[in-house]
């Protein structure tokens, strides 16, 4: 419906030279441009639109101010070849040789232009809207006539907008929402993966498309793909969790097995910071336990080095047989890595003045995370594990 | 213009008072005396003459005769003029009346009431040519395109007529007293004075021997013409290009003792031939003043001098005239002994100019050459007659091809190279063929060196490239004429569609234009500040009282004005305004530091011709600067004395003068002041129905729905008339294959709903589970800590106490962070930049209500 609602839209721009102004809204990864591209190729397909239509894209993360945007549009619209070797000299020159050229057609003789606005809540920054309310002054006024889209994934666009712009724009909003359920997720999991008619080698297809078809009914692979399904409905998500699961695929495992996907969905669904927990050494660790006691004491109070330090003393002195003592500066070392880590952040910025050691930090862990990474951890000293489950279980 | 500009010009009388008043303690002058220093020339302006005044824009003089001069008791130097109207002074909406093609020479007798006819004597400028013809005659050859204009018509303000009798001449006297004076004074007014160099090189130039047979050539064209213009013309295109360095060459081989001074060049030789054109002035003031000279040429002995100066400016000219020039360069040799001692008047006149110039030669027998040069020139007289008339055919022919030429050039940038061209050659002839008006001659012998020969492109013809006019291109297809009713009906709905009346707005329309329209009669200048919210119709009110205003301006109600419109959200920078409205004002274009001072020195000094400004400008709040000096100097010009200025300032706050401007700033803005209230729903209704007019694709309750429902709102008719034509498309789209029918209250409903319905539930129920839960979490925890505001970490454990409770996997820290991300996106939530992980405080960006109404299934 919303097809048919843009198609519409943009057909009369073409044919009858009415302007209108249109917000494209859903979160990321609902189909946003698929829509709009889908539409433009619908469009295409229509001599009269073809021949008819001057598109003009834009990106609110490439034109990051009016002025970019303006030459980009100038270019776009091949209106350089009349201005010729001159320089734009300035921004005020550009506009107004921008707006000169859209305010010179009217709606029967001029060709439309259709501006599409990528990211265009990012417009909405710029300063005064200049390029925003000139887009909608023009389409709503007797000019060139012009179908302004925006794409935006924010929900709150039209509070951005100035009121005056606001004003201009005709509140057109098309919201794409993924309201999909789980049965049309599997289907769209199986046409993901499946293998198109023209396949050249079609035996392969065939076995191909066959195994697929079994995945979908899996009990795991389901599972699995609920699971995700759980955590996002962006469409995205899925295509790159089944990138991951197809590239293992090679000669001599032909065939996607439910054991592929269920390591990549493994992959991607990696704690990150837990992760890099993985790679401390004992001394580190230490520290990281020594930092969630100081958290429980304190309540997520900051502390800073010497607090940890005092901490970690007292577990070596307590467990002093098992664990070498490390000088003060080899512990500042060890602290100083998980700062860069970014496991640990200092409150404020590092000043000149303040020591090292009296540096207010937070850890960025979770507790759940820390207990989790050290089950997962080789090899580690019993006593430490002890520790890290109750700071006072040796008491 | 130049020099006049560079350098500092003397204004003093000429010659005694004729009368004096002592009670007014006036005393009045016969001529003005301009001494420029720089250039050391000194001209004489009497009574009668024609003189361009210093406008508002250098680059477009006024004309005017000098009618009085007298000094004031103040010192003060003042001249009463009879101004002369360019074309480009009278509104385009009354070109329309003229009925035919001007050119930038002509101009009209002014008889508008309003002007100052009174005028101070240091924006003369210099004097030009002013020649009236008869509404038939055909524009005369030698007419330079700066230096004289011709008159043919006189212009009141509101319709053109022929130049009456008694005006004509008046004018026609006044021609021939200013070119006989000007001649006669030759012999004892400094007129120009010429660089002592000059004189050796006319020494030289004397020497030089090569009369040339303008008879010959003459005939020749006429042939010409007679045979096929149009070849012609296209071949002396053709020729143009090379025939000029070639012609050049064999002048310089014809006279090889001046190729010693090679550097004399084709200019200098331009001014010798004007000076001694202005001799020849006081028998026709047109086209033949050359002939008259040629002629007399052809009987002068070959030793002559000034000859082969002619025919070396005439080689210039001819060469564009005339393809075949070959009879002319032959015709030298056979002319030499077909001498008279007329060349040695016009030299000796030579002698006389520069001399005096030096004041050394002032006694030479000043009276004999005109006098002699008469009887020469009465004699060939009829000759010229005959001759004149082809030739201005001819020359008609050229002008237009000319025109024409750099018409295309202008309106295509592409064929602009060859135009180039081909133009310049062209304006060169004319530039060359205009040195005979006698008023001419002395600012020619200023401007020649940079103009004739030097500069080819001249300034002012191809201006093409610059102002390209950049176009969208045009469409493949024909736009399609509405179908149905209902598109019709969309189609006046459309914001941009203009209303044949804005209903609703009577009252501030009346006052609007109450308020233009008399300071219009005063000639006073002043500002009027409007607000009002969005879409509450403030700028359409304006331009129709502008459209009304400039209406009883062309029916004569009202002193015409000028209309600039300046938005401020057009601009890139609030000092681009000065720019914007100076462009709009006079054409040019400058930074906006000078566009500043420019726009000052218009509205502070009194200009005498200016008409009315009316400016209007939009979105004003976008114009403050932090000094607002650009507020300051738009409110402060209407108070000026001189300004004639009236601002109407549009902006959306009541309050605005108040709120953001500076004291000085609003006490000039001052209290005329007009706010547009939102539109009540009857008055929508009213809008709606006035824009349909009366056709059936509206329910009436359907109307009444929307526009209560907007008013209700906003009160804004851009959103009222969004919402019909949204209701239109839904109407069209449920009726596909029915019968097309109405609009009707559930489609309007409709597109009510998808208009104003908040996106946020929706979006939440499409959420996807974990993002459902990750919402609730952050509501638990909001009720445990009784804050609105939660760190990521604290609404993490709540998650996992939520998943534990439903029994599902919890998901990882990485996940909730994308989960927060993504909702943060959506502007679900307000999430603070992710540097911070873990501490990243969240808010919610809707209300905990909706939430829960959304989540609640």
């Amino acid at each position: 419906i919303e097809v048919q609602h843009l198609l519409e839209l943009l057909k009369r721009t073409t044919v009858h030279g009415e302007s209108n102004s249109a917000l494209i809204i859903g979160p990321r990864g609902s189909g946003k441009t698929a829509l709009l591209n889908h539409v433009l190729r619908e469009l295409t397909e229509m001599k009269q639109v073809r021949e008819n239509l001057l598109e003009v894209h834009l990106n609110g993360l490439l034109q990051t101010n009016d002025k970019v945007a303006l030459k980009e549009i100038t270019r776009q619209l091949h209106l350089e070849n009349v201005v010729g070797d001159k320089v734009f000299g300035s921004f005020a020159e550009n506009l107004a040789f921008l707006l000169e050229a859209l305010r010179k057609g009217d709606r029967t003789s001029s060709c439309p232009v259709l501006f599409i606005l990528d990211e265009f809540d990012l417009f909405v920054h710029h300063k005064n809207q200049t390029l925003l309310y000139n887009l909608f002054d023009i389409s709503q006024s007797a000019q060139t006539p012009v179908t302004v889209i925006g794409l935006t994934c924010r929900q709150d666009i039209l509070e951005l907008l100035e009121k005056r712009v606001k004003s201009r724009f005709s509140h057109r909003q098309i919201y794409l929402t993924n309201s999909f359920d789980f049965k049309q997720y599997i289907r769209i999991f199986k046409e993901q993966l499946s293998l198109p008619a023209g396949f050249p080698d079609e035996s392969f297809a065939q076995k191909w498309n066959k195994n697929v078809q079994h995945l979908s009914e899996d009990k795991t692979v389901q599972d699995m793909l609920q699971n995700l399904f759980h955590h996002t409905k962006d469409l995205r998500s899925l295509n790159l969790l089944l990138m991951l699961a197809v590239s293992n695929v090679n000669v001599h495992h032909p065939l996607i097995t439910a054991s592929d996907l269920h390591e990549a969905s493994k992959q991607s669904r990696m704690d990150s910071k837990a992760n890099i927990v993985h790679g401390l050494s004992v001394l580190e660790i230490c520290l990281i336990i020594a930092m969630k006691h100081l958290n429980d004491v304190y309540e997520g109070e900051p502390f800073n080095f010497q607090m940890v330090y005092n901490e970690f003393q007292k577990f070596i002195q307590r467990k002093a047989h098992c664990m070498y003592n490390f000088e003060k500066p080899v512990v500042m070392k060890a602290f100083e890595h998980l700062l860069q880590l970014e496991l640990v952040r200092p409150i404020e910025r590092p000043s000149v003045r303040a020591q090292r050691e009296y540096l207010l930090m937070k850890l960025l862990l979770d507790n759940n995370q820390i207990m989790d990474a050290l089950q997962a951890y080789p090899n580690c000293p019993t006593d430490v594990k002890q520790w890290a489950a109750s700071s006072l279980s040796w008491l | 213009m130049n020099t006049r500009q560079q350098s500092k010009v003397i204004y003093s009388w000429y010659g005694e008072p004729l009368s004096s008043d002592r009670k007014l303690r006036t005393s009045r002058y016969k001529g003005i005396l301009i001494t420029s220093e720089r250039s050391r020339t000194e001209t004489c302006i009497q009574l009668g003459n024609f003189i361009l005044v210093e406008g508002e824009n250098a680059d477009q003089p006024f004309v005017a005769q000098l009618l009085d001069l007298y000094e004031d008791g103040g010192q003060q130097k003042h001249a009463v003029v009879q101004w002369f109207s360019h074309i480009t002074e009278i509104p385009p909406n009354k070109r329309k009346l003229l009925k035919r093609e001007v050119s930038p020479q002509e101009v009209f007798f002014d008889q508008v009431p309003g002007y100052d006819t009174d005028i101070a004597v240091e924006t003369i400028i210099k004097s030009v040519m002013v020649i009236p013809l008869h509404l038939g005659e055909e524009l005369p050859i030698t007419l330079n395109k700066e230096q004289s204009f011709y008159v043919k018509q006189s212009w009141d303000g509101k319709c053109f007529k022929a130049l009456s009798p008694d005006a004509f001449s008046k004018l026609k006297e006044a021609n021939k007293k200013g070119g006989g004076i000007s001649n006669s004074s030759n012999s004892f007014i400094p007129l120009d004075i010429i660089s002592p160099l000059k004189k050796e090189r006319e020494s030289v130039v004397r020497s030089a021997t090569k009369p040339k047979n303008v008879e010959l050539e003459i005939e020749s064209k006429h042939s010409a013409s007679k045979s096929s213009l149009a070849k012609e013309r296209h071949s002396q295109r053709v020729a143009n290009g090379m025939r000029t360095p070639t012609a050049r060459k064999k002048l310089q081989l014809n006279s090889p003792t001046r190729s010693s001074k090679g550097r004399l060049l084709g200019c200098e030789v331009l001014e010798l031939l004007d000076d001694d054109c202005d001799a020849i002035v006081p028998l026709e003031p047109s086209a033949n003043k050359r002939k008259v000279k040629f002629t007399g040429i052809l009987g002068s002995p070959p030793k002559m001098p000034c000859a082969n100066d002619k025919s070396k400016s005439m080689f210039d000219t001819a060469e564009h005239w005339q393809t075949f020039s070959d009879p002319i360069r032959l015709s030298p040799y056979s002319k030499v002994k077909d001498s008279s001692k007329k060349p040695k008047n016009l030299n000796r006149e030579y002698d006389i100019i520069c001399s005096i110039g030096h004041q050394e030669l002032g006694s030479q027998s000043p009276v004999s050459t005109p006098r002699s040069r008469r009887i020469c020139a009465q004699k060939t007289s009829a000759l010229i007659a005959e001759q004149v008339s082809i030739l201005n055919t001819l020359e008609l022919n050229q002008e237009e091809d000319f025109l024409s030429s750099s018409d295309s050039s202008y309106s295509s940038s592409s064929e602009e190279e060859d135009n180039d061209v081909l133009c310049t050659p062209e304006k060169k002839t004319k530039s060359s063929r205009m040195l005979s008006t006698p008023k001419s001659s002395r600012k020619s012998s200023v401007h020649t060196p940079a103009k004739t020969l030097k500069k080819t492109p001249l300034p002012g013809t191809p201006k093409t490239p610059r102002n390209a006019t950049p176009e969208i291109p045009r469409r493949n297809h024909e736009a399609q004429k509405p179908a149905s009713i209902l598109e019709e009906a969309r189609l006046r709905l459309h914001v941009s569609a203009i209303p044949e009346c804005l209903p609703c707005r009577e009252e501030e329309f009346q006052d609007i234009y109450n308020f233009v329209e008399s300071k219009l009669i005063d000639g006073t200048g002043g500002c009027m500040y409007i607000s009002g919210v969005p879409g509450t119709g403030k700028t359409a009110t304006v331009h129709e009282v502008i459209r009304c205003l400039q209406q009883a301006a062309e029916n004569d109600d009202l002193p015409s004005f000028q209309f600039v419109e300046i938005n401020g959200m057009k601009l890139t920078d609030p000092h681009q305004a000065y720019v914007q409205i100076l462009e709009l004002l006079t054409g040019q274009k400058v930074t906006a530091t000078h566009a500043a001072v420019l726009l000052a020195k218009l509205f502070n000094t009194p200009g005498p011709k200016r008409k009315t400004t009316v400016l209007v400008v939009d979105e004003l709040d976008l114009l403050w600067t932090r000094k607002q000096n650009v507020m300051y100097n738009l409110f402060d010009w209407p108070t000026q004395k001189h300004s004639k200025l009236i601002i109407l300032a549009i902006a959306n706050t009541m309050d605005l003068p108040e709120r953001i401007m500076m004291n000085r700033v609003a006490s000039r803005l001052g209290l005329t002041r007009m706010s547009f209230q939102p539109y009540t729903y009857k008055q929508l209704q009213q809008i709606i129905s006035s824009r349909l007019n009366s056709m059936k694709a509206f329910e009436e309750d359907a109307i009444q729905l929307v526009s209560r429902k907007v008013a209700a709102l906003s009160g804004d008719a851009r959103r009222c008339l969004d919402i019909c034509r949204r209701a239109t498309e839904i109407c069209e789209f449920a009726s596909h294959k029915r019968t097309p029918e109405i609009v009707r209250m559930a489609h309007v409903t409709e597109a009510i709903d998808e208009m104003f319905s908040s996106p946020y539930i929706n979006a939440i129920r499409n959420a996807s589970l974990h993002e459902q839960i990750f919402l609730k979490a952050i509501l638990a925890e909001f009720r445990r800590a009784g804050v609105e505001e939660a760190t990521v970490q604290q609404v993490y454990h709540q998650h996992i106490a939520l998943c534990r409770i439903e029994g599902m996997q919890s998901p990882t820290l990485s996940e909730i962070m994308a989960i927060c991300s993504r909702l943060g996106a959506c502007r679900l939530l307000l999430v603070e930049s992710s540097n911070k992980y873990l501490h990243m405080r969240v808010r919610l960006n809707i209300s905990q209500d909706d939430v829960m109404y959304a989540l609640k299934e």
